[in-house]
């Protein structure tokens, strides 16, 4: 908690366009192919066996992210979430935790829009993995919903919402969804109101809803072989739910409407400026050229046009990028910077003003090689730990990305052609759709 | 050369109770940390992991913002990002491009300690990078043109950190209150009027005072040839003259004698209480006991969910939104134990202070049970093993103890001070550090000023 290290540009902006661009950017290692079966159950497996660390990762995604929340109850994906393991089976919410830790497992997750994780990070000696399997199953077949513990888990859930409410990057960044997204499921957010009308019934059928053997995909990486691997995520499916997959919803198309610009006032030293529109959905073919032009823009870290004209050259923002993030429908491409507020005006003319030369002009041969020269050189760089390679086959697992994605990826970067990149920036990056959100500043 | 991971993975391992076939010799025989000294005084550490055809190369340079004095704060820090701006070879931002072309990453990093600089890449540029690092080393060009351009940077990064977040105002006013004599009062990054006033003949300055081998620690991590990676380090870093490095001044913390309080008003809905207890740091590995005494008792109240701060407090009690623990033994400074947290609604600041003097209180008088210690020791055993996964993550760990002005000898002196911690321990260290003498109070009051605006952006007003 302490701020004891600072670095030169790494901040939480970047780090959330680096882990998005993780998400976007799925491989594997050659080393370690991808192995898919699917369970007695009918749960989807994907495996990759490697060798070196005592050390398994279990993650399963289940199709029941926030984009899942029904109108008006934003926050349920998150709240069924979170109260998983605060009591399950036999156990309640601390004899979970201290099993957990007895064994030295690591149990996490996340809730993204397209899905809900649950991770668990165990030793994979036999008397280590096989009782954190057991707890995992426990999690996810019989958690107890306990009204005590929703309630008290609400009024935190209310508590950091509230203060987050208060800080410029947590509004510009909600702004920015709601204003790229509208009414689409992408752009429900929730807020006091749907927190406070969240109901246990609501929370339990939602569970049985979606926490459910065809509702899931089972990823595995690490120390284990086939047929080990092959009986645990049995077991596991075996104790979910069967589907009733006609009350999961599918998430809608995106429709993409007039660019807006919003402004919301704060009293910030720093204004937070985003600007955005939708894209593309996983797997579609302007992929690999949104993703090697992107580089050039904003994706590159120190050596983007957007570092080198609004950083390097101008000292506007410690942090400016951009990213594109594909999701089950058209995700977004995203800039984002924060710069001293009596600039904002001059920091957003520059940004938009090296937008708009990228898209007309896209890169040039030598910016496109030394794309290429970075994306291609560093692959490795992409799957050198277990974790790494994980969530890479995780994402190609539930987004259905053919099992040789990895294989194929450093030859179709190397393909890409200044004219590809050109053409997909037009088609997706116009103008007359961007949004710009500003978080304080003011006129 | 010796190969003491090995003695450390089989400590581990013991200690586990794994079974042998599951760690059997040919899956560990390749992570080995091996050292040198060039003649100019360079350290060179390299530890072999042979999964990934990747490599973490750093420089650790032992100075950090405690090396710095009164008005230039903020100095190691802004030399870091001049690092980036070039030399007679290369142009400003140039060095970027040149890892980027490599396939790698590049940052760095500055903290109250050393400064650090990393590449990471596949492992066939290693040599390259070497060759980059060392030219910065001795040849940096510190133009004024680009410090001005660069301190508008600084300052951009200090309001996005700082000045717009409350957590972070909250302990930087708070070592400022804690430490009155000793340089970790300072914040990294500087105090705003001080990078006002900053000069690019300061940074040169600095640079030419700390940045020369004999103050540096190579750290190399990945799939390398050792006996390759020295050959590489002696062609490079090698050709470099060492120099006298400036005195350092002790500067020692005297005696804190009662409680200080500070309150920060800040946007913000949740208030924070943040309590720090002057605390050692670890000096002496294999003889004191204490920080690690300290580090265990740390993980008792917040290893995990159910952990005593969480249960009880959240949990239990209803009292906080969010509670814990937090204390780092390795530091070249002195170190705080620190208990947070944040009430719940309709619960105050002052009873979440009492609830976690209470807390302190129950293991003053009744200790802590086996079960307890014996889940902290198998979480710690469980993620030594885990924190082998990343490749970066270990070179980070070898150049922190260094910098601490520990050893990578040290580390299953570390792990077994602190598998040898016992109950009665903690709870004589508890009656021991927990005093008001040496206690720290802080609190985030939430200004309301802070409230949100309409939830809903207004209409668009442009288009």
């Amino acid at each position: 908690m302490s701020l004891k290290t600072i670095g030169y540009p790494l901040n939480s902006w970047l780090l959330i366009a680096v882990s998005l661009l993780t998400l976007f950017t799925p491989l594997a290692n050659a080393a370690a192919p991808i192995q898919h079966w699917v369970t007695p159950s009918g749960t989807p497996v994907y495996f990759a066996e490697t060798k070196g660390l005592p050390i398994v990762d279990v993650r399963v995604d289940f199709n029941a992210g926030s984009a899942q929340d029904p109108v008006g109850q934003s926050g349920l994906a998150a709240l069924t979430h979170t109260l998983l393991d605060l009591g399950a089976g036999s156990d309640d919410e601390a004899s979970i935790a201290r099993k957990f830790a007895d064994l030295g497992a690591q149990l996490g997750g996340s809730v993204e829009m397209d899905r809900a994780s649950i991770s668990l990070r165990s030793l994979s000696a036999s008397d280590k993995l096989p009782p954190a399997m057991a707890l995992l199953r426990q999690i996810l077949s019989a958690p107890h919903f306990d009204a005590k513990v929703l309630e008290r888990e609400r009024q935190r859930s209310m508590a950091e919402l509230k203060d987050a409410l208060t800080r410029p990057e947590v509004q510009a960044n909600r702004a920015f969804w709601l204003t790229v997204y509208g009414d689409h499921p992408y752009g429900r957010q929730m807020d006091e109101a749907s927190l406070t009308a969240l109901t246990r019934d609501e929370v339990v059928t939602f569970f049985r809803q979606h926490y459910t053997r065809n509702n899931a995909v089972i990823t595995l990486v690490g120390d284990l072989d086939r047929a080990h691997a092959e009986k645990l995520t049995g077991k596991l499916s075996e104790v979910l739910a069967p589907a009733d997959l006609a009350s999961v919803a599918s998430i809608p198309e995106v429709s993409i409407a007039a660019g807006k610009t919003v402004q919301i006032e704060h009293s910030a030293s720093q204004a937070h400026i985003l600007l955005g529109l939708p894209t593309i959905p996983r797997g579609h073919a302007d992929f690999f050229p949104l993703l090697v032009g992107n580089y050039t823009l904003g994706g590159g870290g120190f050596v983007s046009r957007l570092m080198q004209e609004v950083r390097e050259k101008r000292g506007f923002a410690y942090s400016v990028y951009s990213y594109v993030a594909p999701m089950r429908q058209a995700g977004p491409f995203q800039i984002g910077l924060q710069t001293k507020r009596d600039q904002a005006a001059d920091a957003l003319k520059l940004t938009r003003s090296v937008l708009e030369s990228f898209v007309a002009e896209g890169p040039s041969d030598k910016e496109l090689a030394a794309a290429k020269a970075n994306l291609v050189g560093g692959f490795p760089l992409r799957l050198d730990s277990n974790k790494k390679l994980l969530e890479n086959v995780a994402v190609i697992g539930y987004y259905g990305l053919p099992l040789d994605w990895l294989d194929t990826y450093q030859a179709k970067i190397s393909k890409v052609s200044r004219d590809e990149i050109r053409q997909a920036f037009k088609r997706h990056i116009r103008g007359e759709n961007l949004n710009t959100v500003i978080v304080g500043g003011g006129e | 050369m010796k190969k003491p991971i090995l003695i450390f993975v089989a400590l581990i391992c013991a200690m586990l109770g794994l079974v042998r076939s599951t760690l059997a010799e040919s899956q560990f025989s390749d992570l080995a940390i091996y050292s040198q000294t060039l003649p100019n005084g360079m350290r060179l550490l390299v530890k072999e992991d042979h999964r990934s055809p990747t490599v973490a190369h750093m420089v650790w340079y032992n100075v950090g913002s405690m090396d710095e004095v009164d008005g230039h704060s903020g100095l190691a820090h802004a030399l870091e990002h001049m690092m980036f701006k070039g030399t007679p070879k290369l142009g400003p931002g140039q060095f970027s491009k040149q890892v980027a072309a490599a396939g790698g990453r590049d940052n760095a990093f500055t903290s109250l300690d050393y400064t650090a600089y990393f590449q990471q890449i596949p492992k066939e540029k290693l040599g390259e990078m070497m060759a980059l690092e060392a030219d910065r080393m001795r040849h940096l060009t510190v133009d004024p043109k680009e410090f001005a351009q660069e301190i508008k940077v600084v300052m951009e990064e200090r309001r996005m950190r700082t000045d717009d977040n409350p957590q972070a105002t909250l302990f930087e006013q708070l070592n400022a209150v804690a430490f009155q004599a000793h340089p970790y009062r300072r914040p990294i990054i500087g105090w705003m009027n001080d990078l006002e006033a900053m000069t690019a003949a300061d940074a040169k300055r600095w640079y030419q005072d700390w940045y020369i081998p004999n103050n540096a620690t190579l750290v190399v991590v990945g799939d390398v040839n050792p006996a390759e990676v020295f050959k590489l380090a002696q062609k490079t870093y090698g050709a470099l003259k060492p120099r006298v490095l400036p005195e350092r001044r002790q500067q020692h913390e005297p005696e804190q004698r009662g409680v200080r309080r500070l309150e920060v008003s800040a946007p913000a809905e949740l208030p924070v209480l943040v309590m720090a207890y002057k605390a050692p740091s670890l000096r002496k590995p294999a003889e004191e006991t204490t920080p690690y005494v300290l580090k265990m008792l740390a993980a008792i109240l917040n290893g995990h969910e159910a952990a005593r701060l969480n249960q009880q407090l959240v949990r239990e009690q209803g009292l906080a939104v969010s509670t814990g623990a937090d204390y780092d033994m390795t530091s070249r400074g002195p170190a705080l134990f620190y208990l947070y947290g944040s009430p719940s609604q309709g619960k105050t600041v002052e009873a979440l202070e009492a609830a976690l003097r209470e807390q302190i209180k129950q293991i003053q008088e009744s200790g802590v049970t086996e079960e307890e210690l014996k889940r902290a020791k198998a979480q710690l055993l469980a993620s030594e093993i885990f924190k082998l996964d990343s490749v970066f993550g270990q070179a980070m760990e070898i150049g922190m103890l260094e910098s601490a002005g520990l050893s990578w000898r040290d580390q299953p002196t570390l792990l077994a001070g602190l598998q040898a911690v016992t109950a009665d321990a903690i709870q004589a260290q508890a009656k021991a550090l927990f005093s008001d003498a040496s206690l720290t109070v802080g609190v985030l009051c939430p200004t309301s000023a802070a409230k949100p605006p309409a939830r809903r952006p207004s209409s668009p007003v442009r288009h």
